[in-house]
């Protein structure tokens, strides 16, 4: 299921603001790559090499039919055969609340990759808040479009909880961007209680504490 | 002929002559050929040498002035050089003229095709078939016993001799994707891309049993007289039949089997109570059996499964990822949902090792009911992702489009 996801020109929010924080012509592992947006994204304006791995067998078609380097796989099962270190940067995008193992799957990224680059849902936005106190149900967002029942999204968190997530796994944050409903990025200066309430989505650059 | 014969009424005339159009394709082919002579023997795993090494080959589309657009094709177990052209001794059209020729995935008009018929084929390179130089007869069983890897440096060989440093990319389904992998083990340089298709980096129990089944079929015919059949002037051809029988189920998902003959019955409308072939599918398999033995040598056919056999780049590397080490061929491997003779996981074992050296590797599982055979048939989805995935590798290498600038 596509989320919703706003759009600044052709190009997803979250997708642009990982090619801001890749270093140009470094390597690349997109995990749950779905069609390749991201790894063209990074082919064309930063020069990346880029790998991707990806669950539908349908999307890994489509990419490989485009020239890419993906592989299907899961990235619950699959991270464990990558060496350490093996790419510059390990991107997890929109991805980790649908893992089974979500603290396994950051373990792995930071090791496979020498830096993290981690988006996800917040399930701390004000109108998650809202829903769930309102209704006394599963809030159904156009960011969360799917019945409890149905969703893949089986693991999902606040921004506060995933900064307790990084400390517990002994990485640190390198840099940490939310967006608003609108796409629009929230000011760096507000407070992570702020930005777990306005961001609807966040993207975390990690590494691992040395 | 008893009733159980492999071989249909009435086909022992036409089976005999074409058995000699076979034989004298395996001593003198209609494709060019290479001979290296005695002084260049080529050395085998078991040890012994083989000379002088004959290499029949064809060849597709234009080598281009830089010699940087050229592929080798591997064929499987029962394929030969004629990828993209008429078969001498059938008739018959290419085994991929699905996927080789001009403007198609493995495009003639943009890349040089380079297709060997393995060594111990019986299409005109150096076999069982051969003129053993020590006897002045057929190698029959005194041809050694050769591997995989074998073949590979036999293909070395030939793709020295034609002044090729790199390969655009190597190529093969089945037992070519063996080849493919022994290619990119033992050649780390000289292979720019690879794509292996519905292989396995190692031979299951399975497959050797299946093997099996199919060599004891040939050596318990009569006529196969020890392997040397040739100076009798005859074919163990009931043993081969049986063999080629057993193989293309193999093949073959049960789906397809069942979906394409059911319980229908050949040619009548009751059972007929005895042992004829009632059954489609068991007149299919006949006819599948006999026409192969008017191409087919019964001896090439035990050399070629035994390497196959033979086939373990986990046991000869110690660890499967140690055969990839230092790789950096960007790989294309591809299996199919239905292929049970080697099924997905095995793809994924490759696709494993490669990602435990962080080698470049794409994998795409493809949807299809064929079987095994698949990557032999149409599948628009697997046609489309090897013309993506050589297209874009070719674009990286500023080869020429077709037609294009230079």
């Amino acid at each position: 299921m596509q989320k919703a996801i706003p759009l600044a020109g052709q190009q997803r929010a979250d997708h642009l603001l990982i090619a801001e924080m890749v270093t140009p012509a470094s390597r690349v592992l997109d995990v749950g790559c779905g069609d390749g947006a991201l790894l063209k994204l990074l082919a064309e304006t930063k020069s990346v090499d880029g790998r991707g791995v990806e669950l539908s067998r349908e999307k890994v078609n489509l990419c490989v039919k485009s020239g890419l380097s993906v592989i299907q796989g899961d990235a619950d099962r699959d991270l464990a055969d990558y060496p350490d270190r093996a790419f510059d940067f390990a991107v997890l995008s929109l991805t980790i609340q649908a893992t089974r193992e979500p603290k396994t799957v950051l373990e792995n990224l930071l090791r496979i990759g020498k830096h993290a680059i981690v988006s996800f849902p917040n399930f701390g936005h004000w109108s998650i808040r809202a829903a769930l106190l309102f209704t006394g149900r599963m809030p159904i967002t156009p960011n969360l479009p799917e019945p409890w029942y149905a969703t893949a999204d089986a693991h999902l968190c606040t921004i506060k909880d995933f900064v307790d997530l990084v400390s517990l796994v002994d990485a640190e944050v390198e840099d940490a961007v939310a967006f608003n409903s609108h796409g629009k990025r929230l000011p760096i200066k507000n407070s992570l209680s702020l930005q777990n309430l306005l961001g609807e989505k966040a993207v975390f650059k990690l590494k691992r504490r040395s | 002929m008893g009733a159980t014969s492999a071989l249909p009424e009435g086909q022992d005339q036409i089976a005999g002559k074409t058995n000699d159009t076979h034989r004298s394709e395996a001593l003198s082919p209609s494709s060019p050929v290479v001979v290296f002579p005695d002084d260049a023997p080529l050395k085998l795993e078991s040890g012994q040498v083989i000379s002088p090494l004959t290499i029949a080959y064809q060849t597709y589309g234009t080598l281009n002035a830089a010699k940087s657009n050229a592929i080798l094709l591997c064929h499987a177990l029962t394929g030969d050089q004629y990828a993209a052209s008429v078969h001498p001794v059938t008739g018959k059209p290419g085994w991929w003229e699905a996927l080789v020729g001009p403007g198609k995935p493995v495009d003639t008009d943009r890349f040089f095709i380079i297709c060997p018929n393995i060594l111990g084929g019986c299409m005109g390179s150096t076999g069982p078939v051969s003129v053993n130089p020590k006897t002045g007869k057929p190698y029959g069983l005194d041809f050694p016993v050769i591997t995989i890897g074998d073949m590979v440096d036999a293909q070395v060989r030939l793709i020295d001799h034609l002044g090729i440093g790199e390969l655009f990319s190597v190529i093969g389904g089945s037992m070519g994707g063996m080849q493919v992998l022994e290619w990119a083990a033992r050649q780390k340089k000289r292979v720019a891309t690879a794509i292996p298709i519905a292989a396995a980096p190692w031979h299951s129990a399975q497959n050797i049993a299946f093997h099996e089944v199919g060599r004891q079929a040939v050596m318990a015919d009569p006529e196969w007289r020890g392997g040397n059949y040739y100076e009798a002037g005859v074919v163990p051809k009931n043993g081969l039949a049986v063999a080629r029988m057993a193989a293309h189920i193999t093949y073959l998902s049960e789906k397809a089997l069942q979906g394409k003959f059911g319980r229908n019955l050949q040619d009548r409308a009751a059972r007929s109570f005895s042992f004829d072939a009632d059954f489609r599918v068991e007149s299919y398999l006949r006819h599948q059996g006999s026409t192969f033995v008017d191409r087919f040598d019964a001896n090439s056919y035990l050399y070629i499964t035994r390497a196959m056999d033979y086939f373990d780049l986990e046991a000869a590397h110690g660890k499967l990822a140690n055969a990839f080490v230092g790789t950096g061929t960007q790989f294309c491997v591809v299996s199919f949902t239905s292929d049970w003779l080697y099924p997905t996981r095995d793809s994924k074992a490759i696709v494993n090792a490669l990602n435990a050296v962080a080698a470049n590797v794409s994998f795409v599982e493809i949807e299809s009911d064929k079987g095994h055979d698949a990557f032999l048939l149409e599948e628009p989805e697997f046609h489309a992702t090897v013309r993506g995935f050589l297209n874009a590798a070719a674009e990286k290498r500023g080869l020429d489009r077709p037609g294009g600038l230079a």
